[in-house]
């Protein structure tokens, strides 16, 4: 049975379909059960599950971290929500030092099956704190998976896994692309892979790497440089950590340029991550410099000027020009 | 009836203050939870002259508490959850963490938490309070479940300042979660004082503002803290919902190991904090009851000497982990991306091990 949804109804159709089936998994988070979530991602949840699955939690995010993982130890799959990234620093004590440690630290003998789903990145004209993409914090840290969907499909089975996996899973959700497109998909209950990048568009001039909404700009850029006769290849990351790199050093090997996007600032980014281990891999296929697009090193500026702040499709057409012009 | 607002049984002499709880009139529960604190204390001894000759870690000891830890851990149920601290070793010992177990955790060995004693209770939390909250995310869980148990966890006076603390109650007072959080009130946070950490006349007082129980509890006195841990862990068994315990009394030690309480604290109020102590009054008090006598004492003492020899015997004999074990806990699977990080450390590992290991030129 195929049906037409959007990224946003993807994610609760995941939500219905695990909880369905596992009576281990429960939500947790701030306005997610009466109010279904400030973004309505988790409506519809309490009323099919009761109030013992889909918790309202007072508003505290260290709080609903800790919980979480005190109840992720004792064999339950607790989905908390973070309502907006901007708010997950209180939360990190708890993620790092007990979320991504606990079967580190005991052998095996406990772990944390959890995840955080955290809307994220710029573009929806939000207030201070409601556009951060620190995607390359939590990417950092051991222990931690981090995934994010560029797509409703994506959305429905990399949540699946994200559920599933017996270790805690930051699952990033790009807001911006919540509602923006829809997609027919069979919602089976399948799940795809964590830990492995797709491969979007297969190409020969030009691999194009990026993950979440900025997937949006990518593909329109390899669309406008189709049009010139470029051929790009581009790769959905979507696992963020750990990073499977095989595939992006495959593409690199075969086109020998290499284009980064993402929202974040360049510094200290994901795509630096990326960059670093193409070149101590990969250095001799190179045929240009690597280039990475990305937001600037500043702060996210209040949404007046934010569409000047995260990168755009002209961009990476102009970085993809600088590469292939490179002698 | 009692007329102080500290919980109390057994005064500072030894002396009786009321009527026993019922469930003691025998004795034997007392004798064995003296049996527990003589261990306690005879491991603490042990564990803190390994350290000074360098054969553990640095080391938080727990000389003090154990008129706190080990009544709250012979009250628990085995289906209780112990969500503990980085102070609680007595707690874990009763819980059946063996003492080689809790050797091998201060020795830097990941092993210590594998743990051979209960199998859903928690590793100590080292972030300060942090602990707090897991133990609403197990009695969460036990809810949930429709298990009839509770959450047990512990925290310093220090760690009442945090948020994660005042959060933890917030959102059990909310829930009615079965958890009960026992602040060891031992005076100090290192080299801050209780007076330095918060001005409310009792940390107990916290319970208010999140609307649950609070009591103020001798903390030297195993029957009034047997009695206290009863009364919550029934509130909690019955629905009804979490309870603070302020157990009060002294950091007989340094914070740690790496601590020198001498360079913030005045001789004289050790002194006096040793009048008070926990052992010394339990056995004053068997002594007069005609349960404990000097025999048993000289037999109990060599028993415990012995067992803690045969524990450090072990744990100076476990090999450390080998190296591949840095990977193999940190994901169900390790991740393709680490193989060759694994491999490149075995190898490394084989070739002689670690540069660090000094300059042997």
């Amino acid at each position: 049975m195929n049906t037409s949804v959007t990224l946003l109804e993807a994610i609760n159709l995941a939500l219905h379909f695990e909880m369905q089936q596992d009576q281990d998994v429960v939500l947790l988070g701030e306005d997610i059960a009466t109010n279904g979530g400030v973004f309505r991602a988790t409506e519809g949840l309490r009323n099919t599950f009761g109030v013992k699955r889909v918790m309202d939690t007072p508003l505290a995010e260290a709080m609903i971290a800790g919980l979480t993982t005190g109840m992720a130890t004792q064999g339950l799959k607790p989905v908390a929500e973070i309502q907006f990234m901007g708010f997950i620093f209180p939360a990190l004590e708890q993620i790092i030092c007990h979320s991504a440690r606990m079967r580190n630290r005991t052998r095996g003998r406990l772990s944390c099956p959890l995840v955080f789903r955290i809307p994220f990145g710029g573009g929806i004209h939000a207030p201070e704190h409601h556009s951060e993409s620190t995607e390359a914090l939590l990417a950092h840290i051991p222990g931690l998976k981090v995934v994010t969907p560029s797509n409703p499909e994506r959305a429905y089975r990399l949540l699946l896994a994200a559920i599933r996996d017996p270790d805690p899973v930051i699952f990033l959700e790009p807001k911006r692309i919540y509602r923006s497109h829809s997609q027919e998909f069979s919602a089976d209950g399948s799940a795809l892979p964590l830990g492995r990048c797709f491969t979007l568009r297969e190409g020969s001039d030009l691999t194009l790497v990026s993950w979440g909404a900025m997937l949006r700009e990518t593909l329109s850029a390899e669309k406008i440089l189709a049009e010139k006769g470029i051929s790009c290849e581009v790769i959905d990351v979507a696992t963020l950590s750990p990073l499977d790199m095989d595939t992006i050093l495959c593409s690199v090997n075969k086109t020998g340029r290499l284009i980064i996007i993402h929202e974040a600032p360049g510094n200290g980014g994901l795509g630096a991550e990326i960059s670093a281990s193409v070149a101590e891999k990969s250095l001799l296929a190179l045929k240009a410099p690597i280039i990475r697009v990305t937001g600037y090193d500043t702060v996210m500026p209040y949404f007046r000027l934010e569409e000047h702040y995260m990168p755009n499709a002209q961009d990476i057409v102009d970085a993809a020009t600088q590469a292939l012009e490179y002698l | 009836m009692q007329n102080c607002e500290v919980l109390q049984y057994i005064n500072m002499h030894g002396e009786q203050v009321q009527p026993l709880p019922e469930s003691l009139h025998s004795g034997e529960w007392l004798i064995h939870c003296y049996h527990n604190m003589v261990l306690a204390r005879t491991f603490d001894n042990k564990a803190i002259a390994l350290q000074r000759t360098g054969q553990l870690g640095t080391y938080a000891s727990l000389l003090g508490s154990e008129g706190i830890d080990v009544p709250v851990a012979m009250s628990m149920s085995a289906e209780d959850i112990l969500v503990p601290y980085y102070r609680n070793h007595a707690c874990q010992m009763i819980r059946g963490m063996s003492l080689h177990e809790i050797l091998l955790y201060w020795g830097g060995d990941e092993r210590g938490n594998a743990s051979t004693g209960q199998q859903k209770d928690l590793p100590n939390a080292v972030p300060i309070a942090t602990q707090s909250l897991h133990a609403c995310g197990v009695a969460t869980a036990l809810k949930i479940r429709n298990q009839h148990h509770a959450a047990v966890t512990l925290i310093g006076d220090g760690g009442t300042s945090k948020g994660d603390f005042m959060e933890a109650l917030n959102i059990a007072g909310v829930w009615k979660l079965p958890v009960v959080f026992i602040i060891n009130n031992n005076q100090w946070a290192i080299s801050v004082p209780r007076a330095l950490q918060c001005s409310a006349e009792k940390l107990s007082d916290k319970a208010k503002a999140a609307g649950i129980p609070g009591v103020q509890v001798d903390g030297n006195d195993v029957i009034a803290m047997h009695q206290a841990m009863t009364n919550a862990l029934q509130h909690a068994y019955a629905g009804k919902g979490p309870t603070l315990i302020e157990a009060l009394s002294y950091r007989l030690s340094d914070h740690t190991t790496a601590d020198d309480a001498t360079r913030y604290r005045d001789n004289d109020e050790l002194k006096e904090a040793w009048k008070k102590e926990p052992i010394k009054r339990l056995r004053t008090f068997l002594l007069q009851e005609s349960l404990w006598d000097e025999t048993k004492e000289v037999a109990l003492q060599e028993k415990v000497t012995q067992q803690v020899q045969t524990a450090v015997d072990e744990y100076l004999n476990t090999q450390p982990q080998t190296v591949e074990s840095i990977f193999d806990y940190l994901y169900a699977e390790l991740p393709e991306s680490l193989e060759a990080q694994r491999d490149w450390a075995t190898v490394k590992a084989m070739s002689g091990g670690s540069h660090h290991k000094g300059d042997e030129s």
